[in-house]
């Protein structure tokens, strides 16, 4: 594709039809094998707006959005781009018809700089050198438009997620994009950044670009969006006027039912002290410090809630933990210490030790997908004694024990002769929550318990977790939603940058200061902005990363 | 949901796949100027229509059952053990050490010794490779090729300067005590006084051989660490969350794997020449890639892939004594089966699940019609 | 210098196979698919360039039929590991034996000869190029007898393989061709969001591979040997994958890491001069050894941190 350096960032010279919309879309139904990922699902986008569309996990937002960038291909259903019938093959053609996607895992090549990254594919001629250099121009043209401050030298892997996610805007607008559609921008960012990325998409919009916003959180769509689409199971529900809708319509339309927002909860009774961890360090592969220096406590019958913007040390924190990497420092549980370097530290050593451990990614590590869920469901523990017979392993008893889970904690279907990977993400964290909280552990480590799962597990596996505090043992609750921290934790604690920078009491605290402590601002220098104090912070931690 | 039930997944995929592949070897016999329908008859013929044909076959079904055995136990653990030629030479040494070490009374003793002794020797050649890539993370696709040919040099060199009797100019070993010999088929089948050629040379190994299926499918399906190499081979990094110690199961499957390729030389040293050879091996550690891929790592697939390269084998040794085809041709064949059963799995695989999809659609459609509904997944 | 020069041009001679190869692994690798199979598309280009060159008598004929055959081969090996989603090292395996086979079946076939061709003579044979002035300066002491007896005096294919050494360094890091291939390597998505062919890229290095492997087997069967004997390969394949490895993926280091090893290939085939450094008689299956023992050792003990692609060796799956 030929581009311009002078036209870059400007209206494409066929411009908009004010009266039809950007972005129709008509009967678009796709499979997935035997799943239906999306069935029927017309939609119609005016330019210069914001449009989002809300809907559970695997709702099928983030395919239909896909099959308009050309990611994936439709198995039926037409697309129109400005009034004009337009046929979507490959995102070459999307990218042609004018639209830019930041898809939820970036697609950046991680040790390609940001120009390289910029021009991969829209490249001019065959040699590098004279696409660099334009490329280098037009970014500094279109970093001053919009704000977009990022090195155009810098290598991705050295760049803070924020910045990694500019990259993609600024990729999408070099392309020239007039509609612009973001998957779930603001996971990934502390909430000064995700404000700010908010600025930017509105800046973008008074340009009159059209904007299509995927999320899950309610409060995104109601202060940043004109129009929203409700997903559910593949289908549209609904499509209203942001202004005259309300966040409790919105979490009905998606679930189907009404959704109790909040949890149910007794104040905490904390008992003895169970785990104490002192001056906790790791030290990765790379020889990167992840934890520099941890101290934390948890007693028995509460929750600590580790609240943090993803890669801030937080899953090294429950790895450690868990057994699953090394580290220097002192782990005491019920007082005593625990070897965390040693030949035998490791997952299973941990599990003798009363350490549950539900992990923060269930496919990758909780779960063996191709194994059957019964071979699952004693993961970890199929050393236990009650499941082997002298030498060889007693798998009646095993599937005994399945099936009994299986009851208690609803997982459907109900047949322990399925694989993991037949179940939906809420069944399959299911069987994980029910293998490590079955056996009363005395700590119980859990990561992202709810990510990935519908709303009615997750109600599920919340009032799990509560009950499980209650019978008296100690929780150590790790996840990047602050509303699952503040309604879950009996304390917080705030990570950044392989640290703990604060503790809290959720009733003492907001949303406002933990999210400056998860950029590490304890306090805003004067003469500064919140804003500007957390860019500072996040660029220095990310440079020494 | 899976998109195809079990039993199309197990028997129906790799039976086209290896159908697709014999058709292709046809196609290499026609363009040498060969009649494939002719080479076929010559094969079955030589190795299926009489006691000394079968005889050669089930000898190198049972070499194959150790090899295919094997590169299974190692596919389980996600390796890729490429290195069976060399071990299985390796494992000859020890056979033949055991069997030169005493005056063996009687083969009852001699065999199990025999059986540790191979095991052994191809557990340690393995074990070489599987440490580098426990702990240096080298690519024991890579190190277990190098092991191949640095196993030929050794064994090069111990026949030539250490065990070859003097006087002999074959770079061979002496003659093992009559003690060690194996009974073969001919002796078995006699006492029931069933007439059996006593030419080929298959023997009671073959019997080990199945025992070794056995054990493998209890070992892999029934104990603890078979379930935790398994787990491994699906994902290390869960492997990894549940405590399971990669460089322990990299170790332990790989040096069960060499052991396994290692015992083989029980029925080519000790059952066959009666002494240890260069040649011995004759690339059964190879076709072990294949037994295993066509076997689905199974042992009761691996015992069917292994009958049928026993058959190919011993016919085309014989295609080679009548006719001009060279016995080559087994090696064309054997890449065709790894081909296709293994790296173009998904060329017959897909449009197979895509015709089960569409016809439980079709189901659907019209149980819809009829006014039933399943229920949502 | 007259112990040390012969030892050092048999180096040259032995390190181009490889680095042909090396270099062909590095455009593969370097967009995410591994290939073991180099082994079997050497041995491939190798026999049918000595049988084309045998029986046309051309040499050059020759080594067009040696990349054909390698192209198809990678062809064999994309269609399995791009267009099918197949495993490559498995894929690598079956493409091994596949040419072992086959190379024998068809010379016993054509020639008769017990599975090799005929000994090649003449214009079916790459000739040495002595270059301008080697004759009049080889008396010159050390620069000039290292002009005339180590620079000079090759065919031509060891100059074409040095200089495909900038070349490849300049394609993968220059061009917007490189730019992709290497993006592909590392994030195939990034390449396929961008609205660039994955399948297309990933061909174009598989094709690439398949010519410079061809041009690796006819320099064994029509420049280093005059001919073709059963598995005469031995082993190359791999040492070259190990040489990428050592290489770290990177053009300049595959030429320093190839030199490495066919230096210690020149070696084992001087016995007398290893017995002269080393003062002890050294067994020749221990020479033989030496190079895959070498191999072994350069993997596990120096290769370090070396970072391989990133994609390498996945299929790109778009679905989820």
């Amino acid at each position: 594709m030929a581009l311009d350096a002078d036209t870059a960032g400007r209206p494409s010279p066929a411009a908009p039809d004010q009266t039809a919309p950007a972005i129709e879309l008509r009967g678009i139904s796709k499979a997935f094998g035997p799943v239906q990922a999306n069935k029927d699902i017309s939609i119609r986008v005016m330019p210069g707006t914001i449009h989002g569309i809300i809907g559970e996990n695997g709702a099928g937002k983030s395919t239909l959005m896909s099959i308009l960038y050309g990611f994936y291909k439709a198995d039926a259903g037409e697309i129109f781009i400005n009034g004009q019938k337009t046929e979507i093959p490959d995102s070459q053609s999307a990218i042609r018809s004018g639209i830019g996607m930041v898809f939820q895992h970036f697609k950046l090549v991680e040790n390609f700089t940001v120009l390289e990254n910029i021009i991969l594919g829209v490249e001019d001629g065959a040699m590098l050198r004279p696409s660099l250099a334009k490329a280098r121009k037009t970014l500094k043209d279109l970093a001053a438009e919009y704000e977009l401050n990022v090195d155009p030298d810098a290598v991705i892997e050295d760049l803070s997620v924020g910045h990694q996610q500019r990259v993609e805007i600024l990729k999408a607008l070099y392309r020239q994009a007039q509609i612009l559609i973001l998957d779930e921008p603001t996971g990934v960012l502390t909430p000064a950044e995700a404000d700010q990325l908010f600025r930017i998409l509105a800046r973008l919009k008074e340009e009159g670009k059209t904007i299509i916003l995927i999320t899950h959180k309610l409060r995104e769509i109601m202060d940043a969006t004109d129009t929203v689409s409700v997903m559910r199971r593949g289908e549209m529900t609904a499509t209203v006027k942001t202004s005259e809708t309300s966040p409790e319509q919105l979490a009905e339309l998606m679930v189907g039912r009404k959704v109790l927002l909040e949890i149910e909860k007794q104040p905490a009774a904390p008992g003895r002290m169970v785990l104490e961890v002192e001056n906790l360090q790791v030290i990765d592969d790379q020889g990167v410090e992840r934890l520099k220096g941890v101290s934390l406590h948890v007693r028995a019958g509460e929750i600590l809630g580790i609240s943090g913007v993803a890669g801030n040390g937080q899953t090294e924190l429950l790895e450690v933990l868990g057994g699953i990497t090394k580290g220097t420092g002192s782990v005491r549980i019920n007082g005593e210490e625990i070897d965390l370097t040693g030949k035998h530290s490791d997952g299973r050593t941990r599990r003798h030790r009363g350490i549950a451990h539900v992990p923060e990614d269930r496919q990758r590590e909780g779960l063996i997908m191709d194994f059957f869920a019964w071979e699952n469901a004693c993961f970890g523990y199929h050393d236990d004694p009650s499941y082997n017979r002298g030498m060889l392993t007693d798998n009646d008893a095993i599937r005994g024990d399945t099936e009994k889970k299986i009851e208690k904690f609803d997982i459907r279907p109900a047949n322990c002769w399925l694989t993991a990977k037949n179940f939906s993400g809420g069944n399959q964290q299911k069987i994980v929550v029910a293998r490590e909280m079955e056996r009363n552990p005395e700590i119980l480590l859990v990561g992202q318990p709810t990510r990935g799962v519908d709303i009615g597990a997750i109600e599920f596996i919340h009032k799990q977790i509560v009950a499980l505090r209650d019978a008296g043992s100690a929780v150590l609750l790790v996840s990047v939603e602050l509303d699952e921290i503040l309604s879950l934790s009996d304390r917080i604690a705030v990570m950044f940058d392989g640290r703990i920078m604060g503790e809290r009491l959720p009733v003492e605290t907001d949303e406002r200061e933990l999210g400056l402590l998860m950029a590490g601002v304890d306090k805003v220098p004067a003469g500064v902005s919140e804003v500007e104090a957390v860019e500072a912070n996040l660029d220095a931690a990310a440079r020494e990363g | 949901m899976d998109a195809m039930p079990k039993w199309a997944d197990v028997l129906l995929v790799p039976l086209i796949s290896i159908v697709i592949a014999f058709f292709f070897s046809g196609l290499v016999i026609l363009a040498i100027g060969e009649n494939p329908i002719d080479a076929i008859r010559t094969m079955i013929q030589g190795s299926l229509t009489s006691s000394y044909g079968w005889g050669y076959t089930l000898y190198y079904t049972t070499n194959f059952i150790f090899t295919g055995l094997a590169v299974s136990v190692a596919f389980h653990a996600r390796m890729f053990n490429i290195g069976g030629e060399g071990q299985a030479m390796l494992g000859g040494l020890g056979v033949a050490m055991v069997c030169l070490a005493l005056p063996w009374p009687h083969w009852t003793l001699a065999l199990p010794a025999a059986l540790l002794g191979g095991a052994l020797f191809g557990a340690l050649w393995a074990a070489i490779p599987a440490y580098l890539q426990a702990a240096r993370g080298s690519h024991i696709v890579i190190t277990t090729i190098m092991f191949n040919f640095i196993a030929f040099s050794v064994l090069n060199y111990l026949l030539v300067n250490v065990f070859k009797p003097p006087g002999s100019m074959d770079p061979a070993t002496a003659v093992f005590p009559p003690g060690t010999a194996l009974p073969r088929f001919s002796d078995i089948l006699g006492v029931f006084g069933i007439p059996f050629s006593a030419a080929p040379p298959v023997n009671v190994s073959f019997f080990v051989a199945i025992l070794a299926c056995f054990g493998v499918w209890l070992l892999m399906w029934r104990t603890r660490l078979g379930y935790e190499i398994r787990a491994f081979g699906h994902s290390e990094s869960a492997a990894v969350y549940a405590g399971i110690s990669p460089f322990k199961i990299t170790m332990v499957a790989m040096l069960i794997s060499g052991a396994l390729a290692g015992a083989m030389a029980i029925n080519n040293v000790m059952g066959e020449s009666q002494r240890l050879v260069m040649n011995a091996v004759e690339g059964a550690g190879f076709i072990g890639i294949a037994v295993a891929l066509m076997g689905r790592s199974h042992p009761v697939g691996v015992f069917l892939a292994a009958l049928l390269f026993g058959f190919l084998y011993q016919g085309g040794a014989e295609l080679s004594l009548w006719t001009n085809i060279p016995r080559e041709l087994i090696v064309v064949i054997q890449a065709l089966v790894i081909l296709f059963t293994g790296a173009l799995d998904n060329m017959v695989r897909m449009p197979i699940e895509r015709a089960f999809l569409a016809a439980r659609r079709r189901r659907k459609a019209r149980e819809a019609g009829l006014g039933k509904t399943e229920p949502a997944e | 210098m007259d112990l040390i020069l012969p030892v050092l041009d048999t180096t040259v001679r032995l390190a181009i196979p490889l680095l042909f190869a090396c270099l062909a692994g590095l455009f593969s690798e370097r967009a995410g698919i591994f290939d073991i199979g180099l082994e079997g598309k050497m041995l491939a280009a190798a026999f049918f360039s000595a049988a084309l060159a045998a029986v046309t008598g051309s040499v050059w004929l020759g080594l067009l039929a040696g990349i054909a055959a390698s192209i198809t081969l990678s062809a064999i090996h994309g269609i399995a590991s791009i267009t099918f989603r197949g495993n490559q090292l498995i894929s690598g395996v079956a493409i091994n034996f596949l040419a072992a086979g086959l190379t024998v079946l068809i010379a016993q076939d054509w020639f008769q000869q017990g599975g090799r061709t005929p000994s090649l003579i003449g214009g079916a044979r790459f000739e040495t190029i002595d270059l301008p002035f080697a004759e009049a300066l080889s008396g010159v002491p050390i620069f000039g007898q290292i002009y005339a007896d180590l620079i000079s005096g090759h065919t031509i294919l060891v100059y074409v393989g040095f200089l495909c050494v900038p070349l490849t360094w300049w394609i993968l890091f220059r061009t917007r061709f490189g730019l992709r291939l290497r993006a592909v390597g590392e994030n195939p998505a990034a390449v396929d969001t961008a609205g660039i062919s994955v399948v297309w890229l990933r061909f174009a290095a598989v094709g690439i591979c398949g010519i410079l492997c061809g041009l690796a087997g006819a320099y064994l069967a029509t420049g280093l040997q005059a001919g073709f004997v059963k598995d005469m390969s031995s082993g190359r394949g791999f040492i070259a994958l190990a040489a990428l490895i050592f290489a770290k993926w990177r053009p300049w280091y595959a030429l320093y890491a190839t030199l490495l090893f066919g230096f210690l290939q020149a070696l084992s085939l001087r016995p007398d001069v290893v017995e002269l450094i080393f003062r002890v008689p050294m067994p020749v299956q221990f020479l033989d050894a030496l190079p895959y023992i070498l191999t072994v050792v350069i993997l596990a003990g120096f290769v370090g941190k070396a970072i391989p692609p990133k994609a390498g060796g996945e299929p790109y799956v778009k679905e989820r």
